[in-house]
């Protein structure tokens, strides 16, 4: 058991999706105006991490080596849709809110990732835990990127607004923001991470 | 006797210029044109300069002692950045307007590079865009104290009145603190020339290009634009001499700063004409920095004998 468990925090810390292996920063930079929105996409990605991983696991022996690619897509566009449909179903406000980015989960470099890298390899119990572990990694990492967008670009949490007469830093809640809070804290967990050892 | 015999690498002759001499002497310069903008917008507008310039040398010395670097509040740059993005707002705006942009100025416009003769943009510039995109409500809101500036009501549309050349020459109209008064903008000017610590190898041709510029593509015609009122107004005289010419951010060599300031002049005169805003300058020179680069490698000096 504690061999899953590592597993899994691997992917929250060690090898954070976003701080760390810096990948899909696509979705990253337009979805994390607002935290709802970040954490829509964090739990959308999370579900075609996991169901991908235990799929591309169970089958990385059937499928020949030349023509993985093409497979996996298929596996993980089939998640993808089921994801987007359900949305549509019981959150279209929020489907509207991420628009193309639910589709373009397909081609999230996190998603084919761990595939390649990672299901492809391991064992269906271990891919498991490493796509719940790369897919909450996934959704702190849009917390907090769009927690301090919302808060300081917009002037709210999760819709509401804390302090009165607070002039927001419209610049944040912008795409040139994004970049820029992304880039402040890569750098200050490069910090962090260069002091630990 | 001893002295003659050190073999050193160049350069071998000192002159007793330093960079922090040469800088506070760019911040002698400056001193007309704000001392012009305190007389033409009141006394109000002197808070804001001391505002930004203190949390300019606040910021430095801060993100210095926080990173372990050397402090070097003396070398007088964070004064100018401070000074320059003053100059570079509103008279009348929030109190806290310019400690903030002051502080992202030095921050993210100079020490995240890794401090001065780092930074890839004009750090004053980086401040004043970001205020811009942030608060635009208070960095484009004239009508407290004058009426709106020239060339936003030539973007609207809207009558000039009986603004004369001499009104915008001595800045008898709406602006930045340090960009209205002219006069005392080339005082300071004048001074730098005469040390040598300017040449007119990046000003002049983005002055003279704006005016080209602009007189081509009038908006009567071609080659029926107002061109003075456009060397004359905005930010372009205060851009052009105090912040263009920035060491760390223009190319090296004389031909690459007349393209640098080609290109500003070009950039500037597409955003006033066709551009969403009504002033360009601050952009114009940001894109430039970003070019600088480049410019550089293309004109590199033939090393002598290669």
């Amino acid at each position: 058991m504690k061999k899953y468990f590592k597993e899994f925090l691997r992917g929250i810390i060690k090898e954070n999706p976003t701080f760390v292996l810096v990948l899909g920063l696509c979705p990253t930079l337009a979805v994390s105006v607002s935290l709802i929105n970040g954490f829509g996409m964090g739990i959308a990605a999370t579900f075609v991490l996991l169901g991908s991983n235990i799929i591309i696991s169970l089958i990385k022996n059937f499928v020949p080596d030349r023509i993985r690619i093409p497979c996996y897509i298929v596996v993980i566009a089939t998640f993808v849709t089921i994801t987007e449909l359900v949305m549509k179903a019981y959150s279209p406000a929020l489907n509207r809110a991420l628009g193309i980015y639910v589709p373009l989960i397909v081609v999230n470099c996190i998603v084919l990732g761990r595939a390649e890298a990672y299901a492809s390899k391991a064992g269906v119990i271990n891919s498991l835990f490493d796509g719940l572990g790369m897919g909450v990694g996934f959704i702190l990492a849009l917390l907090l990127i769009s927690g301090i967008r919302e808060f300081l670009g917009v002037g709210k949490v999760f819709g509401y607004t804390l302090i009165k007469g607070f002039q927001p830093i419209l610049v944040l809640a912008m795409p040139s923001g994004a970049l820029l809070v992304i880039g402040l804290l890569l750098g200050f967990f490069n910090v962090l991470k260069n002091k630990k050892i | 006797m001893k002295n003659r015999l050190i073999v050193s690498a160049s350069p071998h002759l000192h002159r007793a210029e330093s960079t922090s001499r040469i800088m506070w002497m760019v911040a002698l310069s400056l001193l007309p044109a704000g001392a012009a903008g305190v007389f033409i917008f009141g006394r109000s507008v002197l808070w804001v300069i001391i505002l930004s310039v203190i949390s300019a040398l606040v910021a430095e010395g801060a993100l210095q002692v926080l990173t372990k670097r050397k402090v070097t509040l003396l070398d007088g740059s964070a004064f100018i950045t401070g000074i320059l993005l003053a100059y570079n707002l509103p008279p009348g705006v929030p109190f806290w307007l310019p400690i903030v942009g002051s502080f992202f100025a030095i921050a993210i416009g100079k020490q995240v590079f890794g401090g001065l003769g780092q930074n890839i943009f004009n750090p004053a510039l980086v401040g004043r865009v970001f205020l811009m995109a942030s608060w635009p409500k208070y960095m484009t809101s004239f009508d407290a104290i004058t009426s709106a500036t020239p060339l936003a009501a030539l973007k609207e549309g809207k009558a000039l009145g009986n603004l004369s050349y001499l009104d915008l020459f001595l800045g008898r109209h709406g602006g930045c603190i340090g960009e209205v008064c002219i006069l005392a903008l080339l005082l300071g000017v004048i001074f730098l020339f005469r040390r040598g610590y300017i040449s007119w190898h990046v000003p002049i041709p983005y002055i003279a290009t704006v005016g080209l510029f602009t007189f081509i593509f009038g908006t009567k015609g071609f080659f029926s634009g107002d061109w003075l009122f456009h060397i004359l107004s905005g930010g372009l005289v205060l851009g052009a001499f105090f912040m263009a010419t920035d060491y760390v951010t223009s190319p090296l060599t004389r031909k690459a700063q007349v393209i640098f300031g080609i290109g500003c002049g070009l950039l500037t005169s597409v955003i006033r004409l066709w551009g969403g805003y009504p002033e360009g300058v601050s952009y114009a020179i940001l894109m430039m920095n970003a070019a600088t680069p480049i410019i550089d490698r293309y004109t590199k000096n033939r090393v002598y004998g290669a």
